[in-house]
């Protein structure tokens, strides 16, 4: 009995159909973590090269099981138990497995799978997730099929089950990220739109490096991406197609800048700033229909807007205190409320997507933060600190920050990182060329 | 009117293009020259173009200066900015042919859409001050590249407060009616 989960298409050509199937009867075990603020001990797993079903398919069987386990592992709740540490072998998706041989090395999760080539060319991936102290299955084992091109896809859905099944979270792994990609001297920086899975593969550049290209951001389903473009001479916010990488430019009052564009989380609308003389402010418009509605009107500087996930409220910087400061008002715009009172400047804010936290960074006695806080401004937690953190993007589940650092001096360059919202597992992202200004889109 | 605006929009692109090349601002003293423009300066007559002539983009840099520079966060004009400034009012005025952008930059100090916003504020201030000395606002224009384009690269404040500035660039604009 076949079930069609979800129909993808993927922006480099070819559709991949993913299939369901339940392999084995459901059953939950007590393998289970919750992702606290504490410090959490990695559970140990295992994940044995996948069975390649047929010689075709033995190309890709170590390569699936490589990407589950970078992306487990990448966490830095999970933990792999080396290949060469495991005695049994999975040589049969459909083999018992061999509990005693796995619980001998602590190993407390086990993850099986196999691949094939069907009669159509597409792969077929096959997995099992085990608990293996309560000796049982964890979940129902499931089937994907698609193209050989989507293979880091099949293998981050099943990571994405994994992950799903054991922390009781929606996963992050089948996802893209779009930022700026930078090369050059920091006084004559070339920069361009890139897009790229969330661990730095199927890299792509959307734009070229003639104009300076700013903090683009994606639409809430992935199929565009905002950002601000020195294509007219002056700051203006553009929209990209992403499968069709075509681009306009916003309907923005001509002449004046505008820049730091976010989408309503209904992808109908734009938030965005607009210069005019000394003052900026921030705006909304309807994208269809190209009207506009001024959201604040105070002399101070207004920008970096954010909606709140159901799309009641804009979080936004201002300095019309005397310094850049965290502000939530409603969508329609009105009085603002300040949330941020710590010491030092607050700006870039974004609403997590579970709508219970406002990411933002904070500068503060020389150093750069990236830090939450809950919507009421309370409970501020930083969790980096650097010569320069700045702009962090949610993860689709709102467990993890990417945000770019800058290193100090003349040879200074930018990069990507990510790390829990518990401040642990800071970890680079791998890009080619200098990097800044991530937008971690929807999970595929 | 029309030919008004093709010309910004013509100086727009230069200021863009300009941007991109270092030379375009010699050296932060002012003295530096310009690669393109400074050539045979000091030769001894008058080359058009050179230091020397007193319209060229040259000698609008290195004897009128072509920017001001701004204290931390601060967009303000300092009795030496403004110096500055009069002296640029002085020669908008006997150049009346020429348009200006002014660009308004930032430290790194700063998150980018912000020192977008404050560099902004740079550039406006300037601005209204040429426009209340007497230029047309229509031979003006800004824009900011926030800390998009430091001019020097140190993550010091010896090169911070060459980068908090605004800087005003001249073009012939082609309104010669």
């Amino acid at each position: 009995m076949r079930q069609i989960l979800t129909g993808v298409t993927l922006a480099a050509a070819a559709a991949m159909t993913l299939l369901a199937a339940p392999v084995a009867m459901a059953q939950n075990g007590p393998l289970r973590i919750t992702i606290t603020e504490g410090v959490i001990e990695p559970i140990p797993y295992a994940v044995p090269s996948f069975v390649a079903e047929s010689a075709a398919a033995q190309s890709y069987a170590d390569q699936l099981s490589r990407v589950v386990a970078d992306d487990l592992s990448g966490t830095g709740l999970f933990r792999e138990i080396p290949r060469d540490a495991q005695i049994s072998t999975i040589t049969s998706f459909q083999s018992p497995v061999q509990f005693a041989d796995w619980k001998a090395i602590n190993a407390q999760a086990l993850i099986t799978g196999a691949v094939d080539v069907n009669s159509s060319g597409q792969l077929v991936v096959k997995f099992r997730v085990y608990d293996v102290f309560a000796g049982a299955e964890l979940g129902e084992g499931m089937q994907f099929a698609g193209t050989a091109d989507g293979v880091r896809r099949m293998a981050h859905k099943v990571a994405d089950q994994v992950y799903s099944r054991i922390t009781g979270e929606t996963g992050y792994f089948d996802s893209r990220v779009v930022y700026v990609s930078e090369t050059g001297p920091k006084d004559r920086r070339a920069k361009r739109l890139a897009i790229m899975d969330y661990d730095g593969a199927n890299l792509q550049y959307l734009t070229d490096s003639r104009s300076i290209v700013l903090a683009p951001r994606f639409s809430p389903n992935g199929d565009r991406v905002l950002y601000t473009s020195y294509e007219t001479g002056e700051p203006r916010v553009h929209v990209l197609n992403v499968g069709a990488v075509q681009s306009r430019i916003l309907p923005t009052a001509s002449g004046l800048m505008s820049f730091a564009p976010r989408f309503s989380p209904d992808g109908r609308s734009v938030v965005y700033s607009v210069t005019r003389g000394a003052n900026t402010d921030i705006f909304r418009m309807d994208i269809a229909s190209g009207s506009t509605t001024q959201l604040t009107t105070a002399p101070s500087i207004e920008t970096g807007p954010s909606f709140s996930p159901d799309g009641s409220r804009i979080v936004f910087e201002s300095d019309r205190s005397g310094t850049q400061q965290l502000y939530i008002m409603s969508a329609n715009g009105g009085e603002p409320q300040r949330i941020s009172f710590g010491a030092g400047r607050y700006g870039t804010p974004v609403w997590s997507p579970r709508g219970d936290l406002i990411a933002f960074t904070k500068q503060n006695a020389g150093r750069f933060h990236i830090g939450v806080m809950r919507v009421d401004g309370s409970e501020e937690r930083l969790l980096t600190a650097s010569f320069l953190d700045e702009g962090p993007t949610w993860a689709p589940n709102g467990r993890v920050l990417m945000f770019m650092r800058e290193t100090q001096g003349a040879q200074g360059a930018s990069s990507l990182y990510s790390v829990d919202i518990s401040g642990r597992n800071l970890k680079r992202v791998p890009t080619p060329e200098g990097a800044s200004d991530p937008s971690w889109g929807p999970l595929q | 009117m029309k030919h008004i605006s093709k010309a910004l929009m013509l100086m727009a692109v230069l200021a863009v293009s300009a941007c991109t090349n270092p030379d375009r601002f010699g050296g932060a003293g002012g003295g530096a020259g310009s690669g393109q423009y400074g050539a045979g300066a000091g030769a001894g007559g008058v080359i058009p173009g050179s230091a020397n002539d007193p319209r060229s983009t040259a000698y609008f840099q290195q004897n009128v200066g072509d920017r001001v520079l701004f204290a931390v966060d601060q967009s303000s004009l300092s009795p030496q900015a403004q110096a500055t400034l009069d002296g640029q009012v002085q020669w908008l005025q006997t150049n009346s042919d020429y348009l200006a952008v002014i660009e308004g930059h930032a430290d790194e100090q700063g998150t980018r859409e912000y020192n977008l916003a404050l560099g902004a504020r740079r550039a406006n201030s300037v601005m209204e001050y040429l426009i209340a000395r007497g230029i047309p606002a229509s031979r003006l224009k800004f824009v900011s590249y926030g800390k998009e384009r430091p001019i020097a690269i140190c993550s010091e404040e010896s090169c911070y407060n060459q980068n908090r500035r605004a800087v005003t660039i001249i073009s012939a604009g082609g309104l010669t009616s």
